[in-house]
């Protein structure tokens, strides 16, 4: 009974640690969207709260908090309470399987703990598709219960686009899999060890550039974000499926929209960069320190994706609702395939060790 | 323990199955579709059949039921009034399964020894992964019924092709 606690409460510890950072992130990630966008347009960005506008969050978070909660008349109270849930929980869920730092373990009272993954299940990547596939419950219902046009414009846009998108992500992973022959995004992050060439977006047998390339595309259209943000343009549709939400409800759809870029962000860098792989071989701090150079690494590798979202939205225009479905029915899922079926080939050519 | 779980598992598949039909809110039958999908991939899990589980909740939930969803907000039917005329036909299915199932579960109850795949699929999966073990019977063992299955996949995506191009052609001219 004693076992069982101590394990319990080193994973409650491990995922507060880890809910605590997402969610100091997706803080700081309000921020440096605004900031960044600003800078790509020769603007300041937010200057007024704290110096440089760096308190500029805990404002808008006070704000968002205390703001009246207002539940439009004629909506379905009950669906629209649980859509922005429905929204946030998937979005969080899926950290339990990312591997932050090196698979080692620590002894802590005479039982073993991984404290870098809070839990290594060997179905992991399809542990979190499942989960990402029912964010868009919370989008799709959000936009049905709060009885407005617009939402529901906005929900059926993503629905669709979620579906279409959705495919592409999960074929162009399947390339890495088929490589590192399991399921668990620890071995695939340990398989990738010993320098930038072993990373599976430059591997041997055949680099999955392709796959990489569309993955990152998918996940911008998956995370609504601009040049797909379709269900929520705002010149189009207010502010899409969200426009009837208001104070913490429309908190929650914010948070959850972050979190998923962040999401995204670690499991293109687990899957495709080598996760907390140094791109050199082995490690230049000593080896009891190792860990923090595999954190750095990671955090690294997934802030450049997060810039790279920002980046996007600065640069490019907002795609047609026909132009999306073409691109990622005919050009995404053939390249996709093409790639399966080369990567097949390779690994079967191939195979390893 | 394991007990347990089954017992939750089953009691709410059993009442959100029952809810789907019952309920007149067609949003409200497809929440509980959705929780009964989740408690199916839960039993799953309890079996150690993780694989299942995951692709249970991908394709059903993810892409199934978002289909449904999307049509009832499409025809944005708040209430569905159209029950009618389909009682007997329902009791007569109905009293037929019931008697299928009951009788199954009678005998089932008698027949103590246990199934014989349990016990293989325990040593199968401490070797290999649950995946990898489900991939290899699949691409030997259970070859001929995967091609079978993927080649009817295959005739009705031709259908739906041909469906949808007939009504472009017409149109066009």
């Amino acid at each position: 009974m004693a076992e069982l606690g101590l394990k319990l409460a080193f994973s409650v510890a491990q995922i507060a640690v880890v809910m605590g950072i997402v969610m100091l992130t997706v803080m700081f990630l309000t921020l440096a969207e605004r900031k960044v966008l600003g800078w790509m347009q020769d603007r300041m960005g937010p200057m007024e709260v704290g110096p440089y506008g760096v308190l500029q969050p805990i404002a808008d978070g006070l704000k968002l908090f205390f703001k009246e909660d207002i539940v439009p008349a004629g909506a379905n109270k009950f669906l629209f309470s649980l859509a922005p849930i429905l929204a946030l929980v998937p979005a969080l869920i899926g950290f339990a399987v990312i591997p932050f730092g090196p698979n080692q373990t620590v002894e802590l009272f005479g039982r073993q703990f991984q404290p870098f993954v809070i839990s290594d299940i060997n179905i992991g990547i399809l542990y979190i598709l499942a989960f990402t596939s029912i964010g868009a419950y919370g989008i799709i219902l959000g936009g049905w219960a709060s009885n407005s046009k617009y939402s529901l414009l906005g929900g059926l846009r993503s629905a669709a686009q979620v579906i279409s998108y959705e495919l592409n992500v999960g074929l162009a992973i399947v390339g890495v899999l088929l490589l590192a022959g399991s399921l668990s995004l620890v071995k695939i992050t340990e398989a990738q060890a010993g320098g930038f060439w072993h990373w599976y977006i430059f591997a041997f047998p055949f680099p999955q550039i392709f796959a990489f390339v569309v993955y990152v595309i998918s996940a911008v259209a998956e995370t609504n974000r601009v040049p797909f943000d379709l269900p929520e343009a705002e010149s189009e549709l207010v502010a899409g499926f969200f426009t009837e939400y208001s104070g913490m409800r429309f908190a929650f759809f914010f948070l959850a929209e972050y979190a998923n870029m962040i999401l995204v962000s670690c499991i293109a860098a687990a899957l495709f960069l080598g996760g907390w792989n140094a791109p050199y071989p082995g490690t230049l701090l000593p080896e009891n320190l190792a860990w923090v150079e595999g954190i750095v690494w990671f955090a690294a590798k997934v802030y450049f994706f997060l810039f790279l979202f920002f980046w996007l939205r600065a640069t490019l225009p907002r795609l047609r609702y026909d132009q999306l479905m073409r691109f990622g029915w005919k050009v995404m899922l053939p390249i996709a395939l093409g790639n399966i079926l080369v990567t097949a080939i390779a690994a079967y050519l191939f195979p390893k060790g | 323990m394991a007990q347990a779980f089954f017992l939750y598992f089953a009691g709410i598949i059993v009442l959100t199955s029952v809810l789907v039909v019952a309920l007149r809110n067609p949003v409200y039958s497809a929440i509980s579709l959705l929780i009964m999908f989740f408690h199916v991939a839960g039993l799953y899990v309890t079996l150690h059949a993780e694989f299942l589980a995951a692709v249970q909740i991908i394709v059903y939930t993810g892409a199934i039921l978002v289909l449904y969803l999307f049509v009832v907000m499409l025809l944005n039917v708040k209430r569905e009034e159209r029950y009618h005329a389909q009682f007997p036909l329902a009791a007569l299915l109905g009293v037929t399964i019931l008697t299928e199932g009951l009788m199954l579960t009678l005998n089932r109850r008698f027949s103590s020894e246990p199934l014989p795949l349990s016990g293989d699929n325990g040593a199968a999966d401490a070797a290999a992964g649950n995946t990898e073990t489900i991939g290899e019977v699949l691409y030997s063992t259970y070859l001929f019924p995967f091609e079978v299955a993927s080649l009817i996949l295959l005739v009705a995506m031709i259908g739906a092709i041909v469906l949808a191009k007939k009504d472009i052609t017409a149109r066009d001219r």
